[in-house]
Protein backbone atom coordinates (compact mmCIF):
# COMPACT_ATOMS: atom_id res chain seq x y z
CA UNK A 1 0.00 0.00 0.00
CA UNK A 2 1.45 3.32 -1.42
CA UNK A 3 -0.30 5.10 0.87
CA UNK A 4 0.75 3.80 4.20
CA UNK A 5 4.09 4.00 3.03
CA UNK A 6 3.60 7.92 2.48
CA UNK A 7 1.89 8.83 6.20
CA UNK A 8 4.87 6.20 7.87
CA UNK A 9 7.47 8.43 5.75
CA UNK A 10 5.82 11.47 7.10
CA UNK A 11 5.04 10.36 10.60
CA UNK A 12 7.89 12.83 11.87
CA UNK A 13 5.91 15.87 10.26
CA UNK A 14 2.66 15.05 11.98
CA UNK A 15 4.78 15.08 14.97
CA UNK A 16 6.29 18.24 14.88
CA UNK A 17 2.65 19.73 14.20
CA UNK A 18 0.95 17.92 17.10
CA UNK A 19 3.51 19.64 19.27
CA UNK A 20 2.64 23.01 17.73
CA UNK A 21 -1.63 22.29 18.36
CA UNK A 22 -0.05 21.01 22.08
CA UNK A 23 1.94 23.88 22.85
CA UNK A 24 -0.68 26.34 21.32
CA UNK A 25 -3.57 24.32 23.42
CA UNK A 26 -1.54 24.86 26.35
CA UNK A 27 -0.83 28.43 26.09
CA UNK A 28 -4.84 28.92 25.66
CA UNK A 29 -5.44 26.70 28.33
CA UNK A 30 -3.95 28.48 30.33
CA UNK A 31 -4.51 32.04 29.51
CA UNK A 32 -8.33 31.11 29.67
CA UNK A 33 -8.12 29.55 33.28
CA UNK A 34 -6.30 32.45 34.39
CA UNK A 35 -8.73 35.04 32.59
CA UNK A 36 -11.52 32.80 32.92
CA UNK A 37 -11.30 32.84 37.18
CA UNK A 38 -10.81 36.27 37.25
CA UNK A 39 -14.50 36.63 35.55
CA UNK A 40 -15.58 34.35 37.85
CA UNK A 41 -14.52 35.54 40.86
CA UNK A 42 -15.09 39.43 39.91
CA UNK A 43 -19.10 38.12 38.73
CA UNK A 44 -19.62 36.42 42.01
CA UNK A 45 -17.57 38.52 44.54
CA UNK A 46 -17.14 41.79 43.05
CA UNK A 47 -19.16 44.94 43.73
CA UNK A 48 -21.96 46.11 41.41
CA UNK A 49 -19.55 48.15 38.83
CA UNK A 50 -16.50 45.49 38.76
CA UNK A 51 -19.81 42.73 38.41
CA UNK A 52 -21.46 44.51 35.05
CA UNK A 53 -17.74 44.95 33.61
CA UNK A 54 -17.04 41.08 34.28
CA UNK A 55 -20.61 40.01 32.54
CA UNK A 56 -20.09 42.43 29.76
CA UNK A 57 -16.73 41.26 28.68
CA UNK A 58 -17.62 37.28 29.09
CA UNK A 59 -20.56 37.50 27.03
CA UNK A 60 -18.66 39.38 24.07
CA UNK A 61 -16.18 37.30 24.43
CA UNK A 62 -18.73 34.23 24.34
CA UNK A 63 -20.51 35.98 21.47
CA UNK A 64 -17.50 36.17 18.90
CA UNK A 65 -17.20 33.39 16.46
CA UNK A 66 -12.97 31.89 17.51
CA UNK A 67 -12.07 32.95 13.86
CA UNK A 68 -12.89 36.12 13.78
CA UNK A 69 -11.41 37.18 17.19
CA UNK A 70 -8.30 35.07 15.30
CA UNK A 71 -8.30 37.20 12.42
CA UNK A 72 -9.00 40.51 15.10
CA UNK A 73 -5.71 39.67 17.09
CA UNK A 74 -3.67 38.77 13.89
CA UNK A 75 -4.52 41.93 12.19
CA UNK A 76 -3.86 44.17 15.35
CA UNK A 77 -1.92 47.10 14.26
CA UNK A 78 1.50 45.37 15.87
CA UNK A 79 3.45 42.61 14.56
CA UNK A 80 2.44 39.23 16.70
CA UNK A 81 3.47 36.34 15.82
CA UNK A 82 0.70 33.42 14.27
CA UNK A 83 1.42 31.36 17.28
CA UNK A 84 1.08 34.22 20.00
CA UNK A 85 -2.15 35.37 18.08
CA UNK A 86 -3.48 31.73 18.21
CA UNK A 87 -3.07 31.83 22.38
CA UNK A 88 -4.46 35.36 22.52
CA UNK A 89 -7.19 34.78 20.59
CA UNK A 90 -8.42 31.42 21.50
CA UNK A 91 -7.51 31.81 25.26
CA UNK A 92 -9.96 34.67 25.45
CA UNK A 93 -12.83 32.93 23.68
CA UNK A 94 -12.13 29.58 26.02
CA UNK A 95 -11.93 32.20 29.17
CA UNK A 96 -15.82 33.15 28.56
CA UNK A 97 -16.37 29.54 28.54
CA UNK A 98 -14.15 28.54 31.81
CA UNK A 99 -15.90 31.43 33.54
CA UNK A 100 -19.27 29.92 33.69
CA UNK A 101 -17.95 26.88 34.51
CA UNK A 102 -16.06 28.31 37.67
CA UNK A 103 -18.88 29.97 38.31
CA UNK A 104 -20.74 26.85 38.75
CA UNK A 105 -18.18 25.37 41.04
CA UNK A 106 -17.97 28.26 42.98
CA UNK A 107 -21.49 28.69 43.43
CA UNK A 108 -21.71 24.98 44.43
CA UNK A 109 -19.35 25.48 47.06
CA UNK A 110 -21.66 24.86 50.16
CA UNK A 111 -22.39 28.34 51.30
CA UNK A 112 -21.86 27.11 55.05
CA UNK A 113 -18.20 26.66 54.05
CA UNK A 114 -17.94 30.52 53.49
CA UNK A 115 -19.71 31.32 56.69
CA UNK A 116 -17.68 29.50 58.51
CA UNK A 117 -14.61 31.28 57.33
CA UNK A 118 -16.26 34.26 57.88
CA UNK A 119 -16.95 33.15 61.47
CA UNK A 120 -13.26 32.40 61.48
CA UNK A 121 -12.23 35.39 60.73
CA UNK A 122 -10.64 35.06 57.62
CA UNK A 123 -10.72 38.15 54.98
CA UNK A 124 -12.11 37.89 51.58
CA UNK A 125 -9.23 36.82 49.69
CA UNK A 126 -7.82 34.59 52.34
CA UNK A 127 -11.60 33.13 51.81
CA UNK A 128 -11.65 32.53 47.94
CA UNK A 129 -8.36 31.79 48.39
CA UNK A 130 -7.77 28.91 50.93
CA UNK A 131 -11.88 27.75 51.29
CA UNK A 132 -13.39 28.20 48.22
CA UNK A 133 -10.51 27.90 45.05
CA UNK A 134 -9.54 24.22 46.79
CA UNK A 135 -12.84 22.76 46.59
CA UNK A 136 -13.66 24.57 43.51
CA UNK A 137 -11.13 22.82 41.48
CA UNK A 138 -12.47 19.61 42.20
CA UNK A 139 -16.08 20.09 40.92
CA UNK A 140 -14.89 22.09 37.94
CA UNK A 141 -12.37 19.15 36.87
CA UNK A 142 -15.14 17.45 34.82
CA UNK A 143 -17.05 20.22 33.02
CA UNK A 144 -13.31 21.55 32.37
CA UNK A 145 -12.53 18.09 30.32
CA UNK A 146 -15.21 18.91 27.83
CA UNK A 147 -13.36 22.44 27.45
CA UNK A 148 -10.18 20.92 27.50
CA UNK A 149 -10.88 18.01 24.52
CA UNK A 150 -13.41 21.17 22.39
CA UNK A 151 -10.20 23.32 22.76
CA UNK A 152 -8.40 20.79 21.36
CA UNK A 153 -10.09 20.64 18.25
CA UNK A 154 -10.33 24.40 18.11
CA UNK A 155 -6.71 24.52 18.03
CA UNK A 156 -6.99 23.46 14.42
CA UNK A 157 -8.30 26.79 13.53
CA UNK A 158 -5.07 28.69 14.15
CA UNK A 159 -4.20 26.72 10.77
CA UNK A 160 -6.35 29.69 8.94
CA UNK A 161 -3.51 32.62 10.46
CA UNK A 162 -0.53 29.96 9.39
CA UNK A 163 0.02 28.60 12.46
CA UNK A 164 1.86 25.24 11.49
CA UNK A 165 -0.23 22.90 13.38
CA UNK A 166 -1.21 19.30 12.01
CA UNK A 167 -3.76 20.91 9.82
CA UNK A 168 -0.95 22.79 8.00
CA UNK A 169 1.55 19.99 7.91
CA UNK A 170 -1.87 17.30 6.61
CA UNK A 171 -2.07 20.27 3.47
CA UNK A 172 2.47 20.01 3.22
CA UNK A 173 1.76 16.59 2.58
CA UNK A 174 -0.73 16.44 0.78
CA UNK A 175 0.74 19.40 -1.65
CA UNK A 176 3.90 17.49 -1.89
CA UNK A 177 3.00 13.87 -2.32
CA UNK A 178 0.41 14.89 -5.29
CA UNK A 179 -3.13 13.79 -3.74
CA UNK A 180 -3.93 11.00 -1.05
CA UNK A 181 -5.98 13.88 0.51
CA UNK A 182 -8.96 11.58 1.76
CA UNK A 183 -6.25 9.53 3.33
CA UNK A 184 -4.58 12.40 4.70
CA UNK A 185 -7.06 13.67 6.38
CA UNK A 186 -8.74 10.70 7.58
CA UNK A 187 -5.00 10.10 9.24
CA UNK A 188 -5.71 13.25 11.07
CA UNK A 189 -8.78 12.22 12.08
CA UNK A 190 -7.47 9.31 13.92
CA UNK A 191 -4.67 11.62 15.51
CA UNK A 192 -6.97 14.08 16.51
CA UNK A 193 -9.36 11.30 17.83
CA UNK A 194 -6.40 9.93 19.74
CA UNK A 195 -4.96 12.74 21.21
CA UNK A 196 -8.74 13.57 22.73
CA UNK A 197 -9.32 10.18 24.38
CA UNK A 198 -5.48 10.30 25.98
CA UNK A 199 -6.48 13.75 27.30
CA UNK A 200 -9.82 12.91 28.90
CA UNK A 201 -9.01 9.69 29.92
CA UNK A 202 -5.43 11.72 31.74
CA UNK A 203 -8.60 14.06 33.02
CA UNK A 204 -11.03 10.98 34.58
CA UNK A 205 -8.02 9.46 36.16
CA UNK A 206 -7.02 13.28 37.96
CA UNK A 207 -11.06 13.49 38.84
CA UNK A 208 -11.13 10.29 40.14
CA UNK A 209 -8.09 10.78 42.40
CA UNK A 210 -8.63 13.71 43.86
CA UNK A 211 -12.57 12.95 44.44
CA UNK A 212 -13.28 13.43 48.48
CA UNK A 213 -16.59 11.44 49.30
CA UNK A 214 -19.62 13.62 50.32
CA UNK A 215 -18.28 16.75 48.13
CA UNK A 216 -19.84 16.29 45.08
CA UNK A 217 -22.04 18.84 43.18
CA UNK A 218 -25.06 19.42 44.48
CA UNK A 219 -27.88 19.53 42.51
CA UNK B 1 -12.97 56.31 14.69
CA UNK B 2 -15.10 58.88 11.86
CA UNK B 3 -12.92 57.05 9.14
CA UNK B 4 -13.84 53.48 10.62
CA UNK B 5 -17.67 54.44 10.56
CA UNK B 6 -16.89 56.02 6.84
CA UNK B 7 -14.92 52.95 5.87
CA UNK B 8 -17.90 50.72 7.74
CA UNK B 9 -20.74 52.19 6.01
CA UNK B 10 -19.25 51.49 2.55
CA UNK B 11 -18.50 48.08 2.94
CA UNK B 12 -21.46 47.38 5.15
CA UNK B 13 -23.90 45.89 1.78
CA UNK B 14 -21.58 43.10 1.18
CA UNK B 15 -20.93 42.33 4.76
CA UNK B 16 -25.05 41.97 5.09
CA UNK B 17 -25.02 39.61 1.90
CA UNK B 18 -22.42 37.87 3.59
CA UNK B 19 -24.68 37.61 7.27
CA UNK B 20 -27.46 36.74 4.98
CA UNK B 21 -25.49 33.42 3.32
CA UNK B 22 -24.52 32.82 7.47
CA UNK B 23 -27.73 32.79 8.71
CA UNK B 24 -28.79 30.56 5.77
CA UNK B 25 -26.02 28.29 6.05
CA UNK B 26 -26.89 28.04 9.81
CA UNK B 27 -30.74 27.51 9.30
CA UNK B 28 -29.70 24.47 7.52
CA UNK B 29 -26.65 22.77 9.15
CA UNK B 30 -29.44 23.99 12.89
CA UNK B 31 -32.02 21.79 11.01
CA UNK B 32 -30.37 19.16 9.37
CA UNK B 33 -28.22 18.60 13.14
CA UNK B 34 -31.78 18.49 15.06
CA UNK B 35 -33.10 15.81 12.52
CA UNK B 36 -30.15 13.33 12.71
CA UNK B 37 -29.09 14.16 16.37
CA UNK B 38 -32.46 13.02 17.45
CA UNK B 39 -32.36 9.84 15.11
CA UNK B 40 -28.76 9.10 16.38
CA UNK B 41 -29.76 10.05 19.90
CA UNK B 42 -33.20 7.62 19.69
CA UNK B 43 -30.64 4.48 18.22
CA UNK B 44 -28.04 5.23 20.82
CA UNK B 45 -30.57 4.39 23.33
CA UNK B 46 -33.14 1.95 21.71
CA UNK B 47 -31.24 0.09 18.98
CA UNK B 48 -30.13 -3.42 18.71
CA UNK B 49 -26.53 -4.26 19.49
CA UNK B 50 -24.76 -4.17 16.30
CA UNK B 51 -26.75 -0.53 15.36
CA UNK B 52 -25.68 0.44 19.01
CA UNK B 53 -21.85 0.11 18.61
CA UNK B 54 -22.24 1.13 15.03
CA UNK B 55 -23.89 4.65 16.20
CA UNK B 56 -21.41 4.91 19.24
CA UNK B 57 -18.56 4.24 16.97
CA UNK B 58 -20.00 7.59 14.43
CA UNK B 59 -20.85 9.63 17.36
CA UNK B 60 -17.58 9.14 18.93
CA UNK B 61 -15.14 9.42 16.38
CA UNK B 62 -16.87 12.59 14.97
CA UNK B 63 -16.64 14.53 18.49
CA UNK B 64 -13.15 13.27 18.77
CA UNK B 65 -12.41 15.17 15.48
CA UNK B 66 -12.16 19.10 14.84
CA UNK B 67 -14.68 20.17 12.78
CA UNK B 68 -12.58 21.92 10.01
CA UNK B 69 -11.26 18.38 9.47
CA UNK B 70 -14.49 17.01 8.47
CA UNK B 71 -15.26 20.26 6.13
CA UNK B 72 -11.74 20.28 4.60
CA UNK B 73 -12.20 16.15 4.25
CA UNK B 74 -15.71 16.60 2.63
CA UNK B 75 -14.51 19.27 0.43
CA UNK B 76 -11.11 18.29 -0.37
CA UNK B 77 -10.76 15.20 0.20
CA UNK B 78 -14.29 13.48 -1.56
CA UNK B 79 -13.36 16.28 -4.43
CA UNK B 80 -9.96 14.34 -4.93
CA UNK B 81 -12.01 11.13 -5.55
CA UNK B 82 -14.50 12.80 -7.89
CA UNK B 83 -17.13 13.75 -6.01
CA UNK B 84 -16.91 17.56 -6.76
CA UNK B 85 -19.33 19.43 -4.31
CA UNK B 86 -19.93 22.95 -4.72
CA UNK B 87 -18.04 24.75 -0.94
CA UNK B 88 -21.90 25.82 0.07
CA UNK B 89 -23.19 22.14 -0.06
CA UNK B 90 -19.78 20.74 1.15
CA UNK B 91 -19.97 23.63 4.26
CA UNK B 92 -23.85 22.83 4.95
CA UNK B 93 -22.99 18.85 5.05
CA UNK B 94 -19.68 19.06 7.09
CA UNK B 95 -21.43 21.55 9.78
CA UNK B 96 -24.63 19.31 9.64
CA UNK B 97 -22.87 16.43 10.22
CA UNK B 98 -21.07 17.35 13.13
CA UNK B 99 -23.37 19.68 14.94
CA UNK B 100 -25.54 16.61 14.20
CA UNK B 101 -23.09 14.53 16.74
CA UNK B 102 -23.50 16.67 19.48
CA UNK B 103 -27.49 16.96 19.27
CA UNK B 104 -27.12 13.47 19.57
CA UNK B 105 -25.51 13.42 22.54
CA UNK B 106 -28.14 16.00 24.15
CA UNK B 107 -31.14 14.04 22.53
CA UNK B 108 -29.66 10.76 24.45
CA UNK B 109 -28.97 12.16 27.74
CA UNK B 110 -32.55 13.76 27.91
CA UNK B 111 -34.09 10.76 26.74
CA UNK B 112 -32.50 8.33 29.49
CA UNK B 113 -33.26 11.09 32.00
CA UNK B 114 -36.95 9.74 31.09
CA UNK B 115 -38.09 7.11 33.57
CA UNK B 116 -38.30 3.64 32.10
CA UNK B 117 -41.56 3.56 33.89
CA UNK B 118 -43.04 5.11 30.89
CA UNK B 119 -41.84 2.88 28.36
CA UNK B 120 -42.73 0.31 30.42
CA UNK B 121 -46.21 1.82 31.28
CA UNK B 122 -46.75 2.63 27.09
CA UNK B 123 -45.56 -1.35 26.16
CA UNK B 124 -48.55 -2.02 28.65
CA UNK B 125 -51.30 -0.23 26.78
CA UNK B 126 -50.16 -2.03 23.70
CA UNK B 127 -47.82 0.46 22.03
CA UNK B 128 -45.51 -0.73 19.77
CA UNK B 129 -42.10 0.17 20.58
CA UNK B 130 -41.93 2.83 17.59
CA UNK B 131 -45.07 4.10 18.71
CA UNK B 132 -44.15 4.44 22.11
CA UNK B 133 -41.01 6.03 21.43
CA UNK B 134 -42.99 8.93 18.97
CA UNK B 135 -45.72 9.29 21.26
CA UNK B 136 -44.74 9.26 25.00
CA UNK B 137 -41.05 9.58 24.99
CA UNK B 138 -40.04 11.76 22.52
CA UNK B 139 -42.41 14.92 23.86
CA UNK B 140 -40.48 14.25 26.94
CA UNK B 141 -37.66 14.41 25.96
CA UNK B 142 -38.13 17.53 23.40
CA UNK B 143 -38.82 19.41 25.95
CA UNK B 144 -35.66 18.46 28.39
CA UNK B 145 -33.18 18.92 25.39
CA UNK B 146 -33.99 22.49 24.70
CA UNK B 147 -32.05 24.04 27.30
CA UNK B 148 -28.83 22.31 26.33
CA UNK B 149 -29.80 21.87 22.64
CA UNK B 150 -30.04 25.81 22.41
CA UNK B 151 -26.39 26.05 23.67
CA UNK B 152 -25.43 23.81 20.60
CA UNK B 153 -27.63 25.85 17.85
CA UNK B 154 -25.77 28.91 19.66
CA UNK B 155 -22.23 27.59 19.02
CA UNK B 156 -22.74 26.32 15.97
CA UNK B 157 -24.41 29.41 14.69
CA UNK B 158 -20.87 30.85 15.70
CA UNK B 159 -19.26 27.67 13.95
CA UNK B 160 -20.52 28.64 10.45
CA UNK B 161 -17.49 30.77 9.88
CA UNK B 162 -14.99 27.87 9.21
CA UNK B 163 -17.30 27.74 5.84
CA UNK B 164 -15.00 30.76 4.84
CA UNK B 165 -12.11 28.31 5.12
CA UNK B 166 -13.27 26.76 1.44
CA UNK B 167 -14.89 30.29 -0.07
CA UNK B 168 -18.23 29.99 1.19
CA UNK B 169 -19.02 34.07 0.57
CA UNK B 170 -20.17 34.24 4.41
CA UNK B 171 -19.94 36.84 6.69
CA UNK B 172 -16.43 36.26 7.94
CA UNK B 173 -15.22 35.54 4.20
CA UNK B 174 -16.71 39.08 3.03
CA UNK B 175 -14.76 40.79 5.81
CA UNK B 176 -11.55 38.91 4.45
CA UNK B 177 -12.35 39.88 0.59
CA UNK B 178 -13.15 43.61 1.73
CA UNK B 179 -10.31 43.77 3.91
CA UNK B 180 -8.11 42.53 1.48
CA UNK B 181 -9.73 45.44 -1.37
CA UNK B 182 -9.07 47.98 0.77
CA UNK B 183 -5.60 46.89 2.78
CA UNK B 184 -8.08 47.45 5.70
CA UNK B 185 -8.31 43.78 7.55
CA UNK B 186 -8.60 45.18 11.35
CA UNK B 187 -11.54 47.02 10.39
CA UNK B 188 -13.43 44.67 8.34
CA UNK B 189 -13.09 42.18 11.07
CA UNK B 190 -13.84 44.98 13.66
CA UNK B 191 -17.43 45.04 11.69
CA UNK B 192 -17.88 41.53 11.31
CA UNK B 193 -17.35 40.86 14.76
CA UNK B 194 -20.19 43.01 15.82
CA UNK B 195 -22.46 41.92 13.38
CA UNK B 196 -21.57 38.38 14.78
CA UNK B 197 -22.67 39.81 18.19
CA UNK B 198 -25.54 41.46 16.83
CA UNK B 199 -27.07 38.02 15.67
CA UNK B 200 -25.52 35.71 18.25
CA UNK B 201 -27.20 37.36 20.67
CA UNK B 202 -30.46 37.36 19.18
CA UNK B 203 -30.27 33.99 17.97
CA UNK B 204 -29.75 33.65 21.81
CA UNK B 205 -32.81 36.03 23.03
CA UNK B 206 -35.23 33.64 20.63
CA UNK B 207 -33.75 30.38 22.18
CA UNK B 208 -34.48 32.02 25.85
CA UNK B 209 -37.79 32.97 24.47
CA UNK B 210 -38.64 29.47 23.33
CA UNK B 211 -37.27 27.41 26.40
CA UNK B 212 -39.52 30.26 28.43
CA UNK B 213 -42.59 29.04 26.25
CA UNK B 214 -42.32 25.35 26.56
CA UNK B 215 -41.22 25.28 30.49
CA UNK B 216 -43.38 22.99 32.38
CA UNK B 217 -42.51 23.70 36.09
CA UNK B 218 -41.06 20.55 37.68
CA UNK B 219 -40.07 18.82 34.87
CA UNK B 220 -36.50 19.56 34.03
CA UNK B 221 -33.11 17.33 33.12
CA UNK B 222 -32.01 14.94 36.15
CA UNK B 223 -28.35 16.20 37.24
Amino acid sequence: MEIIRILISELPQFAKGTLVALEVLAGLLFLGLVLGLAIALAEIFGNTVVKFFATTVRKFLWAIPQLVLLFLVFYLPFDLNPVLAAIIALGLCSSAFQSQIFRGAILSVQSGQIEAAKAMGLSKPKIIFYIVIPQMIRLSIGPWTNEFSSELKDTSLAYVVGVVEIMRQAKYIIAYTFGNTAAVYLFVGVLYFILTRIGTYFFYRLEERLWVPGFEKRS
Amino acid sequence: MISFFHYAIEILPDMLSGAWVTIQLAVVCITVGILFGMVLGVARVYSSKYIYWIVTGYVEFLRGTPCLLQLFFIYYGLGDMGLLLKPVIAAGIALGINTSVYQAEYFRGAIQSIKPGQMTAARAMGLSKWKAIRYVILPQALRLVIPSSSNEIIYMFKYTSVAFAVGVPELLAQAEINGAMNFRYFESYLLAAIIYIIMVFTVAKIMAIIEKKVYVPGLQLMQ
